[in-house]
């Protein structure tokens, strides 16, 4: 999966804070499957900080190949095709990081991370930030940002949210929200203690916990 | 043996040699250890032809039995008798390569059926001192690994820690997870299938039809009457290469180029290089493996599908193993496309099994799992390090 640029790249003891903020979610020895693993950073992270026995989905050859030199459980497939394959609640947990705007279909891969998972675990950037407001409100153009930086004809992100469109995604799926936060700019946690509306301003990027 | 057979044996050409007093090492099974056929009959005595590389360990956790391809043995990674060349997976298999002898203990068999010495249609029949020819019952992939798990058994070992092979060894990979879960830590089935294509099936007609239309295959008896019938081995043998090949590393290495002349020649020589080269194949072929042993060979991959033996499910093949799979598969292999590995890869996450999958580029085809490929050895080393690390061996 073509991944975004996560929004923060701040390290502490060589884990990024991105991956870090969602292995926490995640409770120790759980069977988890990560759509979109990349080069495998969460994944070996989630083996060696929590003993996960995980497995992954990767689209990019090269992210498979890295994710298989690592020892990882990683197959080479894609959230929109591959999901179907799994059956119901095979595992606790199932982890869509900055993916669910590159996916054909948002509905219906959040719907297979729920049959799927027990719990989905989704990270997004949102859309509704108000410098991307700004973008489009005032200068009229498409917002190119650092961590959105593909031009509108390029983009594997075809399927961009807000906070608030991703909330109403998870009621009309008829799923619970069990947590959620939002990243500020240096990848810290904002908890949601305050209105959407807030948040959707405010939030460069979304974490979701959700079960059916 | 009776000195009758004895004396054949010396008239027969080397190649043929091979298959009763191989080079290798050899394990004999007799009279009170039958191999049970799926043909429905037994196969006692019984004889099979290995070679081993590296050490087996004190907890004997660290064995990994390689399987070979349809017209391969158990040279892996040793000189072969017959053709003086290195071992087919020498690039892969050795100290610090990614099958590592200084780690692993690695076991090559040569496959019921076959003709290197494991009792195949060239062996003697010592019930008529003649070689089996067409009596040896029709061997099954399922019978290769039964034969291996019985090897396995004589070597002291309960549990591989691995089992790999390519093409018709990656079908023998599946049918050990299959047959034995229990006895397979880590599987990597390379370029192959859970079963054969009606593709495959037909190019494989192809090759016997050719063996069996040569005047001098006199119904299988050629090694008694004397005759060998290399026109018909070597045409299957060019047709099936040109499947291992594909379109575009066939345009790169050959093109339209000319054989040692400027123009055509009119007539039906090997004007094109390409018809050089394949012609080059089969003559090669023919004298390194057995006409009766190619027929058997191709019927045994033939027959094979896994989901057949489980109503057409494939996933429930693999219900609840604890194998870890690593599936390659290499993207211009049109003789087990991508999409038959994907096959496999979908039934086992229905299974809940640990998997990885990659699909190497390479324009190299079929072939690219015998060849030198950067990438597809780093994802061998990275899958089995890993396995060797979970195992407790490294």
């Amino acid at each position: 999966m073509d991944t975004l640029v996560p929004t923060s790249r701040i390290v502490t003891g060589n884990v990024r804070v991105d991956l870090q903020v969602i292995a926490d979610l995640v409770t120790p020895g759980a069977r988890v499957l990560d759509v979109g693993s990349g080069d495998g950073s969460l994944l070996e992270l989630l083996a060696t900080a929590k003993g996960v026995d995980g497995r992954g989905i990767e689209l990019s050859q090269e992210g498979v190949n890295e994710c298989v030199a690592r020892g990882l459980s990683v197959i080479q497939g894609d959230a929109d095709r591959d999901l179907v394959y799994y059956p119901d609640a095979a595992f606790d947990y199932v982890i869509l990081s900055q993916t669910i705007q590159a996916t054909r279909n948002p509905k219906i891969v959040l719907s297979e991370l729920l049959r799927i998972g027990h719990r989905a675990i989704v990270s997004f950037p949102n859309f509704g930030h108000w410098s991307i407001r700004m973008s489009l409100g005032l200068r009229g153009r498409m917002p190119m940002t650092e961590n959105l930086s593909h031009s509108w004809y390029e983009t594997p992100n075809i399927h961009f949210c807000t906070i608030r469109d991703f909330v109403a995604l998870s009621g009309e799926l008829g799923a619970t929200v069990e947590t959620a936060f939002a990243l500020n700019a240096a990848g810290q946690k904002m908890w949601m203690t305050m209105p959407w509306a807030f948040w959707n301003l405010f939030g460069q990027q979304a974490v979701f916990v959700l079960r059916r | 043996m009776t000195a009758n057979s004895a004396a054949l044996i010396d008239t027969l050409p080397a190649g043929a040699r091979e298959a009763n007093q191989p080079s290798s090492l050899v394990a004999h099974f007799g009279m009170d250890e039958p191999l049970r056929l799926d043909a429905g009959r037994d196969l006692a005595p019984f004889q099979i032809a290995y070679n081993t590389y590296g050490e087996l360990n004190a907890d004997k956790s660290n064995a990994i039995l390689v399987c070979h391809a349809l017209t391969g043995d158990q040279y892996a990674a040793s000189i072969s008798p017959v053709t003086g060349r290195p071992g087919w997976w020498s690039s892969l298999i050795g100290p610090g390569k990614p099958i590592d002898t200084s780690r692993y203990f690695v076991i090559s068999s040569n496959v019921i059926g076959g003709c290197m010495g494991t009792t195949g249609p060239a062996s003697i029949d010592p019930a008529t001192g003649e070689p089996y020819g067409l009596n040896l019952p029709v061997i099954t992939i399922r019978d290769m690994v039964r034969a291996q798990a019985m090897l396995v058994d004589r070597l002291g070992i309960d549990t591989l820690f691995a089992v790999v092979g390519g093409s018709m060894g990656g079908m023998q990979v599946l049918q050990w997870t299959v047959s034995y879960p229990n006895r397979v830590f880590a599987a990597l089935p390379i370029a192959t299938g859970a079963r054969h294509s009606s593709q495959n099936i037909a190019f494989h007609e192809v090759g016997r039809q050719a063996v069996m239309a040569d005047p001098d295959w006199r119904g299988g008896r050629y090694i008694v009457e004397g005759t060998r019938p290399k026109k018909g081995l070597a045409v299957a043998r060019m047709a099936a290469h040109v499947t291992y090949l594909s379109e575009a590393a066939l345009a790169r290495k050959f093109g339209r180029n000319l054989q040692d002349r400027e123009a055509f020649g009119f007539g039906f020589d090997a004007d094109f290089q390409i018809e050089s080269y394949l012609r080059y194949q089969g003559m090669t072929f023919v004298d390194r493996f057995d006409a009766n042993s190619y027929l058997y060979m191709t019927r045994a991959t033939d027959y094979f599908d896994i989901a057949a033996d489980y109503g057409g499910r494939l996933a429930d093949a693999f219900k609840g193993t604890s194998t870890r799979f690593g599936l390659v598969s290499f993207s211009s292999d049109w003789l087990f496309p991508t999409t038959e590995h994907r096959a496999i890869v979908h039934a086992l996450n229905a299974a809940a099994a640990s998997v990885s999958f990659v699909e190497i580029e390479t324009d190299k085809g079929h072939d690219a799992f015998l060849l030198d490929e950067p990438r597809f050895h780093d994802v061998v080393n990275g899958f089995l390090s890993s396995a060797a690390r979970a195992r407790g061996i490294i």
